[in-house]
C-alpha cells in the first residue's frame, strides 16, 4: 500500500464522451501502454411494474467512498501490472443513455487490462457507498440496488 | 459520549433527515440499532449495514465515538 492521499472520483453530473475523447488522448504520450480497456455504466431505461426508469439520481457517502475507491485502486495494482487506472463516478441526477461510471486501466499488454478492468467494476459494485435512487417519468422514485 | 450519526439513501428518507447527534454511552452498534429502530421504527423492516470511522462494523463493535453511518444497500455504478 502506498501513503498517497485518496483522490476525489466524483463528477457532479454526467460523464460526457468528450471528457472520456480527452482522457484517452493524455495517454498517448504514455507510449509504454500497449493497451487500455475501458467500463462505461450507462443509465438503463429500466421498465419496474410498468413504469420507465428516466434518471438516476446518485449520492454517496463521499469520504468513505473516495477511501474505497483508493483501497479498490491500490488493490488492483497489486494484483495486476498496469502503467496508470482512472475512476470517475457521477453524483446528482443522471438522465437515461448518460454515463455515471468511467473506469479506465492501462497496462503494456491486453490480458492484464481485461481481468484488472472486470476486478475494478466488480469491487466498485461491491464496496462504494453510493446510492442510487430511480426516477420513474412521473417522477414517483424507487431505490436501486446492485445485483 | 455524543455520537454524530450520518444517513444516506432510503435510510435519510426514513429520519428525513441527512445527520443527527445522539447521546448514548457504552454502547455496540447493536445497541445504537435498537435505539434506533425504536425511534424510527421503519427502519427495523430495511436493510442497512452501519460504518463507524468510514469502514463497516458488525453488531458486537464498540462504538468509539467516531463518525457513525447507516447505509442502505450499495448501488453505484
Amino acid at each position: 500500500m502506498s501513503d498517497k492521499k485518496p483522490k476525489n472520483v466524483f463528477i457532479e453530473g454526467a460523464i460526457s464522451s468528450e471528457f472520456i475523447g480527452n482522457s484517452i488522448a493524455k495517454h498517448q504520450v504514455k507510449t509504454n501502454i500497449g493497451a487500455h480497456n475501458i467500463f462505461l455504466g450507462q443509465v438503463r431505461a429500466d421498465n419496474i411494474e410498468g413504469k420507465v426508469v428516466s434518471a438516476i439520481d446518485y449520492t454517496a457517502y463521499q469520504d468513505m467512498a473516495n477511501e474505497k475507491f483508493h483501497e479498490i485502486r491500490e488493490a488492483t495494482f497489486e494484483k495486476f501490472n498496469l502503467t496508470c487506472m482512472h475512476i470517475y463516478h457521477s453524483l446528482g441526477q443522471i438522465k437515461a443513455g448518460e454515463i455515471c461510471l468511467f473506469v479506465f486501466v492501462s497496462s503494456p499488454r491486453r490480458k492484464e487490462v481485461f481481468k484488472a478492468l472486470e476486478y475494478v467494476v466488480e469491487e466498485i459494485k461491491a464496496k462504494a457507498p453510493v446510492f442510487g435512487k430511480e426516477i420513474f417519468e412521473d417522477e414517483t422514485h424507487k431505490w436501486k440496488v446492485n445485483t | 459520549m455524543q455520537l454524530n450519526i450520518k444517513y444516506f439513501g432510503l435510510i435519510a428518507e426514513i429520519t428525513t433527515c441527512t445527520e443527527e447527534t445522539l447521546e448514548l454511552s457504552n454502547a455496540t452498534i447493536a445497541d445504537l440499532k435498537n435505539v434506533l429502530i425504536g425511534k424510527y421504527p421503519e427502519l427495523n423492516t430495511k436493510d442497512f449495514q452501519i460504518a463507524q470511522n468510514k469502514e463497516i462494523v458488525s453488531n458486537e463493535t464498540l462504538i468509539s465515538g467516531e463518525e457513525l453511518a447507516l447505509l442502505p444497500p450499495f448501488s453505484g455504478g
